[in-house]
Order: C-alpha cells, then structure tokens, then sequence
C-alpha cells in the first residue's frame, strides 16, 4: 500500500522512546572509547584496521556494532575484550584504562567456546573458580544460572553432546555467572539456524531485561541489530571508521510484530544505505561482457 | 553394484565387522604366505635335510646341505655303487617352519639357559621392559613439561626448539660410546640411549600439539578471569590431554624401536642377548619368536592404550578411528 514513500524518518522518534534515550543518558557511562586506533603491519605497508572510533556505552545500554566484512567489527570487539592491543587512543571501563583480558569483560564468542573436557555445570563454575569464589557458592551461583537459560537438566552432560543453541546459552551463562561489567558478544548467533536465532534473540533480551548487564553485540545481521539494540554502531571498512551513531526508533518491548513497524523499515531502509550502496554505473566495458543466456530448451517447454 | 566394487569405492567405510575381518586378514596373509614357502616342497627349499647319510662320509643325519651338493654326492653314490644318501627338501636354517617357531614360544620359557648363571627369557624380557619404561619416563619427565611450555610461549619456544630440531638429526646410537664413558657399561647407557632416541621428537610433537590446541577455549579463558600459570595448569593441560595421550602412545612406539639398538651397548642384556645366543646356537625358532615377542608387546600395549585413550577422553571425537 503506502509504503516506501510515507515511512518516517529514521531521526524521529516517538515521546516514549525519546524520553527512554533521556533516561538512558542519564545513567553513568560503563564503557568509554576514545580515538582507538589499531594499525598491524602487513606487506606494502601498515593496515589501518581501526581508525579514531568514539563512543560512549551507558549503564544497561544494548548496543550493536554493525558493518559490511571487513570492517573491523571483531578486531574492535577482541580489543574491548583485551584480547587484542591497539595501537593508540583509550579504553575506559567505569572510568580507568583497561589492561589486557579480564573478569570485567565478559565474552561470548561465535565458534565453539566452551571447555570440551568439563561438564556443563563445570564449564559455568570455571570464572568464579578463577576469580576466587570457588566451591559451594560457585556450585550454587553456577545452577541458578543454569536454570535461568533453562538447561539445569544438562548440569552433568559434557558439551559436545549438545546442540548448538544450548552450547550459546551455556556460553551466555557462563560469561555472566562471573559478574562482569559489560557483555561483548562476537557474533554469537551467526552460526545458528534461523529458527534457533530468533529463540536466542528472545531469551538474550529476556536476561538483559531483568539483570544489570550492558551488551555490546557484534552482528552483521541488519535485523537482529534493530531488532535488539538501543544504538547501533555502523562502521565502515578500509579503513575501519565509525560512520554513523543511530538510535534505534522502534518501541520496546519489542517482539515479532516489531519486524513489519514502520519505524524498523525505516531504520533498515538506513542501514542499508549506509552498508551497501547503491553501485556505481557500470562502465561501458563492463556492460558489454555481461553474462546471457542463449535458450537450450524446446520453445514450449517453460518453467516461468 | 556388486560386493567387490563396493569395496574398491574411494573412501569407502567399512563396517566393524568387514574391519575385524580385514584385520585379521592383514595378519593371516604373511602367515600363509609363511606356511605356503615353508609347507610345500616344491617351492623354494634350496636345502636337503639328509635323513640317511648312505656312502657318504661327511654326510651326518640332521644336517643340511646345498641341493647341488646332494645331487652331485648322490650321483656320485650311484656310480660308485655305494648306499645312496636320502634327504627331504629343506627351507635353510634361517627359515623355520611356523609349528617350529609356535612351539618355540613355549619352550623358550621353559629350556634352561646354556650357562648355568645365565638369565631365563622371562627375565630378559623384564629387563627389556624395564629398559623401556625408566628410558621412557626420564624422557617424559623432562620432554613434555618443555614441550608444553614451548608450545604455549612463543619466546621459549622459539629459544628451544632450533635446537632440539638440530640435536634430533644426531642418531642415538651414535652416543653409545660416550654413553658408556658417562654411565657405566650397566644398565646406564641403555637407558641413556632410549632417552636420546626420544626426548628431541618428544619435544617437537608436544610444543606442536599443544600449539594446534584451539584458540577460542584460551581466549574464552582469557575473559573468564584466568591469569598467568592457571592458564597452563586449569586449560592448556586439560585441553591438549587426549592428542598429548595419542602422542605419547606414538613416542612409546618409536621408543621400543630404539631397544634393541640400546641392549646391544656396553655388557649384553635383555631380549638382545637372548637373541644374538640362540642366533650363535643356530635355534633361529627361539630367535624369530623372541623378536615376535617383542613385537606382540609393543603392539598389544599400543591397543590397550588407544581403547584407554577412548575410554579416558569422550569428547575427543578424532580419537575414533586411530
């Protein structure tokens, strides 16, 4: 019907979502990048992978960090993670310079992340148990958390006897059981089945309403990042730069409805803007050595 | 498609059954072959087992001579008239016939030794075994903490292992002489040897193995809170233990490999001397089956350890087929 030419702008925003980003920015600021730079050298000279990324994550934020291949999406979120050391610029966390990997900074990774040799209930008391708040408490905390992502009948199973979904949410508990400041997630869901997404995607945004937790979530997935960020990232590539800063217009709570809104039509109408261009002509060249098709079939013989 | 076909598919799998089948047939096949060249008269058996040593004066029952040599004396009885020699076809002395070697297994056991103060073969077969292990634990002891480290730590590794890959290219036998002039001509140099033979491939295979242990579960680590040694001890260790596992079961082969070398320096023991006596005495049944003793230990150990290894690490889904 009326589609494509009365959907708002992606800027406006309802009373109600205006006045959450007010109450948002009013909490403190977890996380705190300043001009982080990250140059590694490569042949033919240094490869600028990250160059002056800004931002500011708030208390209980959601954020997503968006971007087409190569854009150094995973290299931002591995350097918050401390896994990786930049080259130049500032990593707050609450304020003070982060140092290498911690507890602080939990992660969720996408492949397979989880210690093959314990067992599940194991694998979740492993933080605590490293970070000095072993044995009975670490037992307790480690099956309310169980629980909570709905797998204490799996306490005693050993990961590889568990599908991919459950790895995850083993992988998410694991990750918040220690406490931690704020939740990268790298891509965690990308290497799910669409139908195992969505459930993550539900059950993640059910944890992250009812714990103080702050998520910075990697994706390339347009939809998983309007449908689960407050602000999303977009960065460009080569080199990486932040190229837009856009605060989500659609309601919470959202749910499967929110997909059709008008408002997360137009925020992925954006993205995409943002992320895949529209081509440049082709050249004359190019037009001419275009590839087509010589019919091989009888003339009344048709799929179409 | 019929049955062979199906066999000769590329990369077919088989079933257990056709396993066990076809693995009992990988080690019927010599044996047939053994009993093939051993049992029938006409092929090969170069030799004449004389039975009656007729005319002939140097002929003796029981011994074994060429078969030219037999037809000429034979031929050379007929034209002289005298009593001819008989004989039957005959493998040499250095081929006995597989009931001879089966028979062997046992009496070895049993016979008496030549001298009087001479070790029986199950005590050389110990001393062999203990050889073995305390060369084999010296060497784990020392080779697989370095391994570990170096493959963990780039800087260690890198400062160790050009120089074990170096120090591997000299052949352990070749350090028998200093082995003695160091330790003795006892049980010393032996252990030594084994030791040489494998604490350098020890290295190299652990620091390689622990290098493809997969990045993600350190990293994980790494954001869990884990610091410094606890990485080695709570994540390395257990990570890598089931290739580590596998590896040592490897090394271990190589090791019994290097036995024989290492009895044979300094005073003569174990199942070596066993087999160089009873080679000096001409009883090639007790030499085929001692070495067949060594062979059936070696590799009996090595199936206990990998349905151990099985057993021992579930999640390990490579160690399925090895």
């Amino acid at each position: 019907m009326n589609d494509e030419t009365i959907l708002p702008s992606y800027l406006e925003q309802s009373e109600a979502v205006r006045s959450r980003f007010d109450r948002i920015k009013q909490r403190e600021v977890i996380l705190e990048v300043r001009n982080l730079c990250k140059r590694f050298a490569a042949k033919g000279g240094d490869v600028e992978a990250l160059r002056d990324i800004n931002f500011k994550v708030h208390r209980r934020e959601f954020i997503c960090v968006i971007g087409p291949s190569g854009c150094g999406k995973s290299t931002l979120v591995r350097t918050l993670a401390g896994l990786e050391q930049h080259s130049s610029g500032d990593v707050l966390l609450d304020g003070k310079p982060v140092q290498g990997s911690g507890q602080d900074r939990g992660m969720v990774f996408q492949g397979y992340s989880l210690f093959p040799w314990l067992t599940v209930k194991k694998n979740v008391m492993f933080g605590p148990e490293m970070n000095g708040r072993g044995g009975d408490e670490a037992e307790r905390d480690a099956r309310l958390w169980l629980e909570l992502v709905g797998l204490e009948k799996f306490a005693d199973a050993y990961p590889h006897q568990l599908s991919g979904g459950m790895r995850q949410r083993v992988a998410i508990a694991r990750a918040l059981v220690n406490q931690p400041r704020i939740l990268l997630m790298d891509e965690p869901f990308g290497a799910l089945d669409a139908m195992t997404r969505a459930k993550m995607q539900a059950h993640l945004l059910d944890i992250w309403r009812n714990i103080d937790i702050t998520v910075l979530f990697i994706t390339h997935d347009l939809d998983e990042a309007i449908f689960l960020a407050d602000r999303i990232l977009v960065l460009k590539a080569h080199p990486g730069e932040v190229q837009e800063v856009i605060e989500v217009p659609v309601p919470r709570p959202r749910s499967a409805v929110s997909f059709s809104s008008p408002e997360f039509r137009t925020t992925k109408a954006r993205l995409e803007e943002l992320i895949h261009p529209a081509t440049v002509q082709e050249s004359a060249e190019e037009q001419v050595i275009k590839p087509h098709m010589i019919r091989f079939t009888n003339v009344t013989d048709n799929v179409e | 498609m019929g049955k062979t076909s199906k066999w000769f598919a590329v990369r077919a799998e088989l079933n257990t059954r056709e396993r066990t089948i076809f693995g009992i047939g990988s080690f019927l096949l010599p044996i047939l072959l053994w009993c093939i060249v051993s049992y029938t008269p006409f092929i090969w058996h170069p030799k004449v087992l004389v039975e009656d040593p007729g005319g002939v004066d140097y002929f003796q029952v029981g011994m074994l001579v060429d078969k030219s040599v037999f037809i000429d004396e034979f031929a050379k009885m007929q034209s002289q008239n005298l009593l001819v020699p008989r004989g039957e076809p005959a493998n040499p002395i250095y081929l006995p016939a597989p009931h001879l070697v089966a028979k062997a297994f046992y009496t070895a056991f049993t016979t008496a030794p030549e001298q009087k103060d001479s070790p029986w073969l199950h005590e050389s077969l110990w001393h062999s075994i203990k050889i073995i292990f305390w060369g084999f634990v010296i060497s784990s002891l020392f080779g697989v903490p370095l391994g570990i480290i170096s493959g963990t730590y780039a800087t260690l590794g890198r400062l160790n292992e050009p120089f074990i890959e170096f120090f591997r290219y000299l052949p352990a036998p070749a350090f028998g002489a200093l082995a003695v002039a160091v330790l003795g001509i006892y049980d010393g140099p032996k252990i030594a040897i084994i030791v040489i033979g494998t604490f350098f491939q020890q290295v190299l295979i652990v620091a390689n193995t622990t290098r493809k242990l997969d990045a993600t579960v350190l990293e994980a680590a790494l954001t869990l809170g884990t610091r410094g040694p606890r990485l080695l001890t709570r994540v390395v260790v257990p990570g890598i233990l089931p290739d580590l596992f596998r590896d040592q079961r490897i090394l271990l082969g190589w090791a019994w490999t290097y036995l024989i070398v290492a009895e044979l320096i300094g005073t003569s023991t174990g199942i070596t001397w066993f087999i160089t006596q009873q080679a000096r005495y001409q009883h090639f049944d007790n030499v085929y089956a001692a070495i067949m003793m060594i062979g059936i230990l070696g590799f009996g150990t090595d199936l206990l350890l990998a349905r151990l290894g099985r057993r021992l690490f579930p999640w390990d889904r490579s160690l399925d087929r090895s």
